[in-house]
């Protein structure tokens, strides 16, 4: 498989009175064509400023301070505003948070849908039409709704509105921010499936942001658990949720209650993640961490990759001292 | 157990729509339950199943527009007393929202006792508010106690909600999602003080949660509601282990659970829509969407079957296998 996306040592600073935050740190990451990747982590991690990064969405105070974000070999940090509008929308699209706020709530579906393909393509006012009926009827929405307002749809409506318009242009890259989270379980579930189908049947590359590892679990192809910016655990989402290595991605699967099995009490994680100002030196983890030794509050983890899963901690790649 | 709260046919219904299409929202109906004392009971719901509405008609913020609330075997007023009030606290979702943020932790605490603790005189009230902050696990409360809310985390901040909430002493303590705004290595511990207080304290906890899982892990029974009506309600693990409501069978099978494979048994085609409830037709509301549905489901509203003694769900599917058997 062709890699869409190669991200290589990103970093990205968010200027704060008290010094700059780092909120991403040393993320590399290779996106295959088709392939469903997720992200996981708590608020703060730096889930999202990674997915700016790749948009280019990021404002001041957040910049990119070092790294190269490569979309099929073009980067993305070097382009001048001009030549990213290129590809925006036609070959990466962003479906945001928050629907509610995401869509414009004084122009009707259709409008908004018309409205990319005139700043994006050159097609006439029949293509428009046809193509904007053609991908609400993607997601399961009667084409009737191209009339309809944000307010006059359902919340599961209004996110998969979401998704019909980012995939209008037939996109390479589609990156998603936590879609699911206004949603009930139910439809949330059927957003999970609506989205595994299309990619399917149309091929694009997904990047899904979540704080809940569970709704990602049987969707993804691999899965990235981060923490203070940085990537602690990367490999098939499988494996991952199988045997976790990262003391902190043990502590998640740990930290969610079952409707399955004997009840049994849990305990989650304690403490609260570090300061991004002025981070601890060695692992980031190591002062919330149940099994840390002496090397983990001194030396700080390199990502190892052991055949196709990558880990982040001393005690699964331990120190190997020179001499 | 004693039973301290009486819910009886309570409805709440919202006048909505302008000039022309006036409507009846219909956010809870006919809503009968009971809380005994010392117990967690979750009211699990999604986003439209009306379990805030019934929550804030208890809290007094709105009138019901039918139905009555016992409550210490007093019937609750449009004009409930102060002191009841204390006797039952709520803890807000939101708790960026609900902590005032220009005020030191202290504050609040002291407040609630000032107001519903006359039995402690000024000097012993910062004592006793440091107790009240290390029995929701902010420790050392004597240091916590200075703090000022931004400097604590939204897990302590929610984990303060309950702290005050706990100031005036409460037989119960209303809890309205208060943990799906926390991070998830950050919920199970508040879940955890809420397990505490009912063991130490003996106080009960109304939890109104859209998530069945953290229900099931922290309550002694549920209600499962939909659209403003109870679908199901019984002992939690009754209800986990043998869902009898089709409403019920579908939140189960949605739950996302990376321990279990993903079922496939469930109908593709349901995109999660909400129920209408303006001006809801007559039967039974989870009808649109059920896969047992039948004609009587959709003209008269499903009977209340009782399944054990402490298990019920309202739909005639389960009354009838349970008259055939």
């Amino acid at each position: 498989m062709t890699s869409v996306l190669t991200i290589n040592d990103l970093c990205v600073d968010y200027l704060t009175p008290s010094g700059p935050a780092h909120a991403v740190s040393h993320v590399s990451l290779e996106m295959a064509q088709g392939e469903f990747l997720a992200i996981v982590g708590e608020s703060g991690c730096g889930k999202t400023t990674l997915l700016f990064a790749i948009a280019q969405l990021l404002t001041y105070p957040g910049r990119v301070t070092s790294g190269t974000i490569l979309f099929e070999g073009v980067d993305l940090t070097a382009l001048r505003p001009e030549e990213l509008r290129a590809h925006r929308w036609r070959d990466i699209s962003v479906v945001m948070q928050s629907a509610m706020n995401a869509l414009n709530p004084t122009l009707s579906i259709g409008d908004q849908l018309a409205d990319a393909c005139r700043a994006h393509t050159d097609w006439d006012d029949d293509k428009v039409a046809a193509r904007s009926a053609q991908v609400l009827e993607m997601v399961s929405i009667d084409p009737i709704h191209l009339k309809s307002y944000a307010f006059q749809l359902s919340g599961g409506m209004r996110q998969r509105a979401m998704i019909a318009m980012a995939l209008l242009l037939e996109p390479k890259l589609v990156i998603m921010d936590e879609p699911t989270s206004a949603l009930d379980v139910v439809a949330q579930r059927s957003l999970m499936r609506q989205i595994q189908d299309l990619r399917q049947s149309l091929g694009f590359s997904v990047i899904f942001v979540t704080h809940d590892m569970s709704v990602v679990s049987h969707f993804s192809d691999r899965l990235a658990v981060m923490y203070a910016g940085e990537i602690t655990e990367l490999g098939a989402t499988r494996r991952v949720f199988d045997e976790p290595r990262h003391p902190y991605s043990q502590g998640l699967m740990e930290a969610f209650p079952s409707l399955l099995g004997a009840p049994r009490r849990l305990t989650g994680i304690a403490g609260n993640p570090p300061s991004l100002v002025d981070p601890p030196p060695g692992c980031l983890f190591a002062p919330r961490c149940a099994v840390a030794i002496d090397v983990c509050h001194l030396v700080a983890p390199e990502l190892v990759d052991k055949g196709g899963h990558a880990t982040r901690c001393h005690l699964v790649n331990p120190v190997v001292t020179s001499g | 157990m004693a039973e301290i709260l009486r819910v009886e046919d309570l409805s709440r219904h919202f006048r909505v729509g302008g000039f022309r299409a006036r409507g009846n929202l219909h956010a809870a109906d006919d809503v009968t339950f009971t809380v005994a004392s010392g117990e967690i009971v979750a009211l699990v719901g999604e986003s439209g199943s009306g379990k805030s509405t019934i929550a804030r008609v208890l809290a007094g913020l709105y009138p019901a527009t039918s139905g009555r609330v016992v409550f210490e075997g007093q019937v609750l007023g449009r004009h409930s007393s102060r002191v009841t009030r204390g006797h039952m606290p709520m803890v807000f979702q939101d708790p960026f929202g609900s902590i005032n943020p220009v005020l030191r932790v202290g504050h609040g605490l002291l407040r609630a006792l000032k107001l519903h603790r006359p039995d402690i005189d000024r000097a012993h009230r910062v004592a006793e508010a440091v107790a009240l902050l290390e029995k929701v696990g902010l420790t050392p409360g004597d240091d916590v106690i200075t703090r000022y809310p931004h400097e604590l985390s939204g897990g302590q901040r929610q984990r303060l909600g309950f702290a005050q909430a706990l100031a005036s002493r409460p037989s119960l303590i209303l809890a309205d999602e208060p943990v799906s705004m926390l991070d998830v290595s950050i919920r199970i511990g508040l879940l955890n003080v809420m397990k505490e207080l009912r063991d130490n304290e003996g106080v009960s906890i109304l939890y109104i949660t859209h998530d069945l899982a953290s229900a099931r892990y922290v309550a002694d029974r549920m209600i499962v509601l939909y659209a403003g009506r109870i679908a199901e309600e019984g002992q939690t693990e009754e209800v986990i282990a043998t869902p009898r409501h089709p409403y019920t069978q579908l939140l189960m099978s949605a739950a996302p659970d990376p321990r279990l494979p993903l079922s496939d048994d469930v109908e593709h085609s349901d995109l999660g829509e909400p129920p209408k409830v303006i001006d809801p037709a007559p039967g039974c509301r989870f009808a649109p969407r059920c896969p047992l549905a039948r004609d009587e489901c959709r003209r008269t509203d499903p009977p209340r079957v009782e399944v054990t003694p402490t298990h019920h769900a309202t739909c005639f599917a389960v009354a009838e296998s349970w008259a055939s058997t």
